[in-house]
This record gives C-alpha cells, structure tokens and sequence, in this order.
C-alpha cells in the first residue's frame, strides 16, 4: 500500500470510516498500546490552535510515539521567509508522519503531494479538519450504538460551518435525516442541499430549534458569530434565537445528545452542562482516541 | 472559399486556425489561454462583432498554425460555444467544436484568495463540474468553487 493521507474526508471510503471506528473504540477499552513505539511524528501548527494540537499530540504520546514540531511559527524558518514547499520538504525527512494546521486552504493537500511521509490536515483554514468530522462520527456512534438512520439536528451557522459541511458528507454513508436549524442568513448552502437531493438523504429547515429538536438523535450546536453578519442589527436579533437552553430538552427523546465541536460562546446555555444529554465535554475525550486510530490506521501499525 | 457572411470583416487566411463564436467578453483570456501573446505568426483578432446566434462575438485567425483538439479544449470554460477551423490553402478541412475537459490544469487562478495556490508557486488544478446551466470549476487544493463569470487567466 502506498502513503495514505487524511486531507479531507472525503479520502476515507464508509469502510474507512467505519475502520476508524473500530480501532477508536479499542483505543477507547486501551489507551496505553505501544503501537507508535519508535515512530516520531511532526506536529506543525503554522496556525495556533491549543485543542486540536494538545489532542493529537496528547494521542501519540499515550500510544508511545514521539513528538517533534511547533505551535506557532514566530521562531521558525517560516519567519525568515522560507517557503511551505520547503519546509515541508525537510520536516518530512525527519519523521514519519506530519500533522499539521495552516491558515491557508489547500495547504495540507499540497502538503501530501510533496510529502514523502503521509499528511494528516489538522485544520486548513475554512476548508477541511477531518479529524473532527471522524470524532463527532465516533461520537454519534458510541451514543446511538450505530451510524445508521440517525436523525440529526444542525443548529446555528451552517453557511460556514465547515464542520457541518464535512459531517453532512461523512454521514451521507448512512441514511441519515437532516434538520436544519439557522437563521437566513446562515442557511445551509445549496451546494450541500444538491448533494443531498443526489443521494435521496431527507431534510426539512426550520428557523425554530425547539420544534426541530423533539424528535432528534443528535443535536449538532455550532457558534453563530458576529462577524458573519453583513447588519449588526441582523446578529443582534438572532444571536439569543440560537441558544440552547435545559427548558427546552424537556420531551426529547431519552437517546437524544448534544454536540458541539467547541469552544461555544454562549450557544448552549451553561444550566445544560449538567444534564445528561450533554455530552460535548466526552466528545473532546473521544477526539484524542479517534486521533489514536487515525494515526496507527494511516502508519498501517494496526493489524 | 472558407469565407461565408459575417466573417468579411476579418480577413480570410490561407493556412492556420480559425476560432470563431467566441463571446466578446472572453476574447483577452483565448489570447491568455493559448499563449498568443508569445506567437510570432500574423494573427488577427475581431471583437465586438455582430451575431445573430450570439449578438455579439469575437473571432480569432492564427496564421500558420494549427491548433490540437486537447489545445483547443482548454478554451471551453471560456468560450463553450466556440468552433474552431482549420484552414489549407483557404479551404475549412477540419471543423471542431470544444468539448469542455474533466480537469483543468495550470492556467487558470483560483477565485479563493486565500487558496494556496494564491500563496505558493503552486501549479492549480480543477474539477469541472456543473452549477446550474453553467460549468464551474472546483479547486483540487482549497476545494471552494470557481464561477464562470469569475474565470481569470493566471499570468
């Protein structure tokens, strides 16, 4: 088999996917595997971004690889003015799999084409972060027992949510129905609409999250942010209509649980915290062992 | 004779290439496209004129050269309705439509400005895909959505 990379997730067919739940689950039962023993790994974050990092790093350390890398770029040759392609071209001499977040979109594709070591995007600007779609995947399933037939709700900003839009297509594997919950001007894009329509996947939109949410499986909360709004008036009127509070999960169904790929900013109400529907502080746990099962799955140290 | 009405008001060529039904408006990015600027032969460009299937078009005469099929194709995002002739001693002995490819390598800059083939001496790359009525391009490397009314030539 030749490299593998994780760019988007599209990369992964459903068996895949369903692969990365398999050994996500058996990370889950035993954190402490040796399989990384001896194998180092570049963590380059160009971009900061403390959870995701701390997560994969924090994932290869337990399996007993080794980390080598940067969280921000300021001491780096990259502040000389070297080049991405160069500096890619030597950090992939030095270890066995790069992990990395750009601002730039495109860059960790570019990345796995010059790369001699496979390439795992930990987030390239708005366009991709696959590891997240892959941990909200093993969430879903770990809650409802399968992937199969799940009625999700997505709330908040869905125009440019990338990670309802690489859920959205992840799913697209599983006869799921959607629920869009987002103001006008935040509506899911018609380009995923289509996609839907393509593949005969259901799905109703809504402005009102307490109708939609009664018959949920999983609540997907995403942050509605004031910068998307063209009319402050607009953010002003609907930052409150999108917050999640406890009243309102009375009557959902007992299987039902929310998730959110944080941090929130007062999206969910903090009186929600402590009902047991809540569950985006375990999904943060199940990233670091989906991060677990990505990297020994690309490594092929898995049997 | 080659020459039929509508085409007098450029002059006829004995041996080259001639594209014709190409939308006034994509007429700088054909010349982009296919690296006339760097031709040494007589070319003769018309644009602004009348049609009656397109209202206004513009037309192009390579004088001596004879453009290949897949050459010709890369055009198609641009001009889709472009024909393209090709002229031995004033006679048309080869009659081409363009035929729009699958991908699209190289000449055409991503719409995302913080794409990194905006950022980087990357060579871009597209899927073409529908949107709608019209074509458009998706980006290998940023995956975001070039419109046709957005198409620009890289230099």
């Amino acid at each position: 088999m030749g490299k593998k990379n994780l760019v988007s997730v599209t990369d992964f067919s459903c068996d895949e996917i369903l692969r990365i739940m398999e050994l996500a689950a058996q990370f889950e039962a035993d954190p402490h595997q040796q399989v990384l023993a001896g194998k180092v790994i570049a963590s380059l974050f160009f971009e900061p971004s403390t959870r995701t990092r701390l997560s994969f790093e924090s994932a290869i350390n337990h399996l007993g690889g080794r980390v080598i890398g940067f969280s921000e770029t300021a001491n780096t040759s990259v502040s000389k003015g070297e080049t991405f392609h160069d500096t890619i071209m030597v950090i992939s001499n030095y270890c066995d799999m790069i992990v990395m977040r750009h601002s730039i979109e495109g860059a960790a594709r570019y990345a796995s084409e010059i790369s001699k070591v496979p390439v795992v995007n930990a987030g390239d600007g708005a366009n991709q972060h696959p590891s997240q779609t892959l941990l909200d995947l093993y969430s879903i399933k770990k809650t409802q027992g399968t992937l199969d037939n799940i009625h999700i709700v997505m709330v908040g900003d869905l125009k440019y949510g990338r990670t309802v839009h690489s859920l959205l297509q992840a799913l697209s594997f599983f006869n799921p129905t959607f629920t869009f919950v987002a103001p006008d001007e935040l509506k899911m894009p018609d380009e995923y609409k289509l996609f839907l329509d393509e593949k005969g996947i259901r799905y109703t939109e809504t402005r009102y999250i307490e109708d939609a949410i009664r018959d949920a499986d999983i609540v997907y909360m995403t942050r509605v942010q004031r910068e998307r709004f063209s009319d402050p008036m607009e953010y002003e009127r609907v930052k409150n209509v999108y917050v999640l509070k406890n009243s309102m999960l009375e009557g959902t169904k007992p299987n039902m649980r929310i998730l959110h790929p944080l941090p929130r900013v007062g999206e969910i109400d903090t009186d929600v915290d402590s009902n047991p529907k809540a569950y985006y502080f375990q999904q943060t746990e199940n990233g670091m062992y989906t991060r677990m099962a990505i990297i020994s799955y690309l490594l092929g140290v898995v049997k | 004779m080659a020459q039929t009405e509508g085409r007098l008001e450029v002059r006829a060529i004995e041996n080259g290439t001639v594209i014709d039904h190409i939308p006034a408006s994509s007429l700088f990015k054909i010349i982009r496209i296919l690296g006339l600027e760097q031709e040494t032969h007589c070319i003769t460009f018309g644009t602004n004129l009348e049609s009656k299937r397109m209202g206004t078009k513009a037309i192009i005469k390579i004088n001596d050269r004879f453009c290949e099929q897949e050459e010709i194709n890369r055009i198609a995002i641009v001009a889709p309705e472009a024909s393209v002739n090709i002229i031995r001693n004033f006679k048309v002995v080869e009659k081409h439509t363009v035929t729009i490819p699958e991908t699209i390598q190289g000449f055409v800059r991503c719409a995302n400005p913080r794409c990194i083939t905006n950022h980087e001496p990357v060579e871009t790359s597209f899927r073409v895909i529908k949107a709608g009525d019209e074509i458009a391009l998706r980006c290998k490397y940023c995956e975001k959505i070039t419109h046709q009314e957005q198409i620009e030539i890289r230099k």
